[in-house]
């Protein structure tokens, strides 16, 4: 956390100590401290895939039982989805989109504070419920009912720490969305913001449209729970099938929560390290404002074999295959800015054009997906886990570390050790693909998801994909000693350490001054 | 009023935030723990709630003092009208939920458990609304429209009215009618609110109407409870505003404070209606 520590402007009068980062209402130590909180969940989720694929590496009960198993999966993707993608890149958001747009701060700096401080609480929820009375929560992410209305106080540990995470978000994307809306320097039209900013603007508005559907969902989960009412109950007229509607209503759309920055980011370092403009801005701006609304519409490909109408999967096959339209306007922009550019390949460029090469492929198998005859085959397969951790890691998370490393300069003033950088891009790259380019043969095979012992014919691949997984998170360490010894005792950074970079954040020094554009700069 | 331009408020450090997320610390284990019958669960459902109060008081206190001290110009007034326009928004889709449940059951789910389908299961069900669905035989009977829920219109209706010539008088500076409006804007929601309370005690003691009445009953208790819940909250930013308001604050030109209130005011009206005419009138 000391990466800003020490750059105090002569004017700042803020505590110092713990009580600085408990009380700041900077969007800089903010930031900083949404990126930190990531990693450590980051770290927590990555334990609890390691002991997945562990019980996984041979056939056979071996390490964990078959009901911490299914705790195990549970949060895994709770706490990665909540913990670890989205918190960093809402740091993400707090670092970059005042410096990017030329603003002081965030419009409600307090109310800033608070959005990361309901983290730790709901961090605090979801962890401690393995070690109450029944455990944590063992029905899958997505805890469908009646599997949910069942288990005890884990679940409803994990519902108000759902609640807590939404009130958060809700409050970050209103902050982000209000900082666009009326903090720009003067003369930033918003067809003259960086993609990183545009993509964010369109985030915050699905984060404010769905995370409410999901406090709603989980309410009527919990009044079904404990207060009688037949929400998902058939006996009372109810349908577990209505909770997934809802929460796919949510859940979909939080899919492009996670990927929308990470297009932003991959949007601004290949113009920079391809020394050329982003090529097809408006195109851009458009696609991405299509994805979102189109997210809106898909919900139902999530439960195809739930049962529905014949015109109800029609329509939902569609509607999915029809995102890879400007999905693919974006693959073909960023491919098009490459295109004859003078350029250099630095840790955050390998790391995004590697997103952008395995991001195609978790996109194709999502279409592949999308088609219902096919979907009734793969459905609950390891093919779907493929599916959606090629969109997630190599996605989300690479265009994490992309970001990381091309904002580290400017963050901490000190650069990190590009040879240390291009061995974490290619342990990571190798180590993902041994991981999970396998289980989609495994679930081809059918393969079932969340569960702890398999048939023999699943061994081989099965312990391919466990070796790789151990080596993935083994590397991750690595990007851990990359940002401390960075933050130590790298060399100065420049101003504007990659000469392609075209920003505002790259007119400031580094590291960025605590205060920035208190006085907007104009931009013509 | 304003600090100049080109110059954005930013609060200094501030210790509310932590506070807040300790008060949502004791709430969230409490609750869990009272749902699952454990002693602990209670006394820290009422630290919560505790700190969560003194949290509020401090928050927004400091917010009153900023404004009055004319920390906020132009440009923060805006931010705080995006603010508490998403704000709303967002209660809207947390609503959406609950109407689109209401929804999915009474067009689909209900009817399909009657269909052909499930004659084998279901063999006496004949689908239809009000349901308790086919699993639950202990009889109701549903809530009629045009007794007391159309008097809580009536109220919430007029509410909406006084609020508005509240703000006329706000903008006109004529204080004394800001605050006999006010008054009134407040006294009918209480009364909305009694109201409310009654009809609930009449379902629960005559209409045999309980949240366990399946279909329906989860649905108008889940509806109508929520949108008390955010009426109670209603009249409380109110109080809080007519205290404000007899304390001196707020000018005709500059009352942002007023408005997101009102706002919110008439979002509950608003949301009512679609109660009265989706759970009650259809």
């Amino acid at each position: 956390m000391a990466v800003v520590q020490d750059v105090h402007g002569h004017h700042d009068h803020h505590p110092s100590g713990i009580m600085r980062w408990v009380t700041t209402t900077n969007h800089k130590d903010i930031g900083t401290m949404y990126l930190w909180f990531s990693f450590a969940m980051f770290l927590v989720g990555g334990f609890l895939a390691m002991g997945i694929r562990a019980e996984l590496f041979m056939p056979g009960i071996q390490i964990l039982e078959p009901e911490l198993f299914n705790s195990f999966t549970t949060l895994h993707g709770l706490i990665m989805v909540f913990g670890a993608i989205m918190p960093a890149f809402v740091g993400l958001a707090n670092w970059q989109v005042p410096m990017m747009i030329g603003a002081p701060d965030m419009a409600f700096a307090r109310m800033n504070n608070w959005s990361f401080w309901l983290l730790p609480v709901a961090g605090a929820l979801l962890i401690s419920s393995f070690f109450v009375p029944g455990g944590a929560a063992a029905g899958g992410w997505t805890f469908y009912p009646p599997l949910s209305a069942q288990g005890g106080l884990g679940v409803d540990m994990m519902i108000f720490a759902i609640h807590i995470l939404g009130a958060s978000s809700i409050m970050g994307a209103i902050n982000i969305i209000t900082t666009i809306l009326n903090m720009r320097a003067p003369g930033m039209t918003l067809m003259k913001m960086p993609m990183f900013v545009w993509t964010w603007l369109i985030t915050a508005y699905l984060l404010v449209l769905v995370m409410p559907v999901l406090a709603g969902t989980v309410t009527m989960l919990l009044t079904d729970r404990h207060f009688g009412t037949s929400f998902f109950n058939a006996a009372g007229g109810g349908d577990p099938v209505l909770f997934q509607h809802v929460f796919w209503f949510f859940g979909h759309p939080e899919v492009y929560i996670m990927i929308l920055p990470a297009f932003g980011v991959v949007s601004e370092i290949i113009p920079t390290f391809s020394r050329k403009p982003l090529f097809g801005y408006s195109s851009m701006v458009y696609a991405t404002a299509s994805i979102a609304i189109l997210s809106c519409v898909v919900w139902a490909h999530h439960m195809f074999t739930a049962g529905m109408p014949a015109v109800g999967q029609l329509f939902f096959m569609y509607a999915t295959m029809l995102i890879a339209v400007p999905t693919g306007v974006k693959v073909f922009n960023w491919t098009a800015t490459m295109w004859r550019g003078s350029m250099t390949f630095e840790t955050p460029m390998l790391f995004s054009i590697g997103f952008v090469f395995l991001f195609v492929i978790g996109g194709f198998s999502g279409v592949v997906c999308a088609i219902v005859p096919i979907d009734i085959q793969v459905q609950d397969t390891y093919y779907v886990i493929a599916h959606f951790h090629y969109v997630l890691v190599s996605g989300a998370l690479f265009a994490i570390f992309a970001a990381v490393y091309y904002w580290l300069p400017k963050w901490a003033g000190r650069m990190y050790d590009e040879k240390l950088g291009k061995m974490h891009f290619w342990l990571s790259m190798i180590f993902f693909n041994v991981a999970f380019f396998v289980q989609h043969f495994l679930g081809l095979a059918g393969m079932p998801r969340r569960i702890p012992d398999y048939s023999l014919q699943f061994a081989d691949f099965n312990m391919i994909s466990s070796i790789g997984a151990f080596g993935f998170g083994l590397t991750q360490l690595l990007f851990l000693y990359i940002v401390i010894k960075c933050i130590r005792s790298g060399e100065k950074a420049t101003d504007k350490p990659w000469e392609g970079g075209s920003t505002l954040e790259w007119t400031l020094p580094s590291p960025a001054p605590y205060h920035s554009f208190e006085t907007p700069p104009v931009i013509k | 009023m304003s600090q100049g331009t080109g110059h954005y408020y930013v609060p200094s450090p501030s210790k509310w935030p932590i506070v807040g997320s300790s008060a949502l610390f004791f709430l969230g284990f409490g609750a869990a723990f009272t749902m699952n019958k454990i002693p602990a669960g209670y006394y820290m459902l009422a630290i919560g709630f505790a700190i969560l109060i003194y949290m509020l008081f401090g928050w927004f206190g400091d917010v009153a003092r900023e404004s009055e001290n004319g920390h906020y110009g132009k440009l923060e007034d805006k931010s705080f009208r995006w603010g508490m326009s998403w704000f709303i928004f967002s209660e809207v889709m947390f609503f959406a939920a609950f109407f689109g449940a209401l929804y999915y059951m009474r067009v689909l789910s209900v009817p399909w458990l009657a269909d052909a389908e499930h004659d084998l299961l279901w063999p006496n069900f004949a689908g239809g609304w009000p349901t308790a669905g086919p699993g639950i035989t202990e009889q109701f009977t549903p809530m009629g429209a045009w007794g007391l829920p159309a008097f809580n219109t009536f109220l919430l209706l007029t509410s909406g009215v006084t609020v508005t010539l509240a703000h006329w008088a706000l903008k006109q500076n004529r204080r004394e009618a800001l605050k006999m409006w006010l008054l009134a804007t407040i006294a009918l929601g209480v009364l909305f609110l009694g109201c409310q309370i009654y009809e609930y005690s009449h379902a629960y003691s005559d209409l045999n109407l309980k949240m366990s009445s399946g279909a329906y009953g989860s649905t108008f208790f889940m509806l109508t409870g929520f949108h008390g819940f955010h009426v109670t909250l209603g009249a409380t930013m109110l109080t809080v505003i007519y205290f404000r308001c007899a304390a001196g604050h707020f000018k005709p030109e500059h009352h942002f404070g007023f408005e997101g209130v009102a706002w919110y005011w008439h979002f509950v009206d608003v949301v009512w209606l679609g109660l009265f005419i989706f759970v009650y009138l259809l």
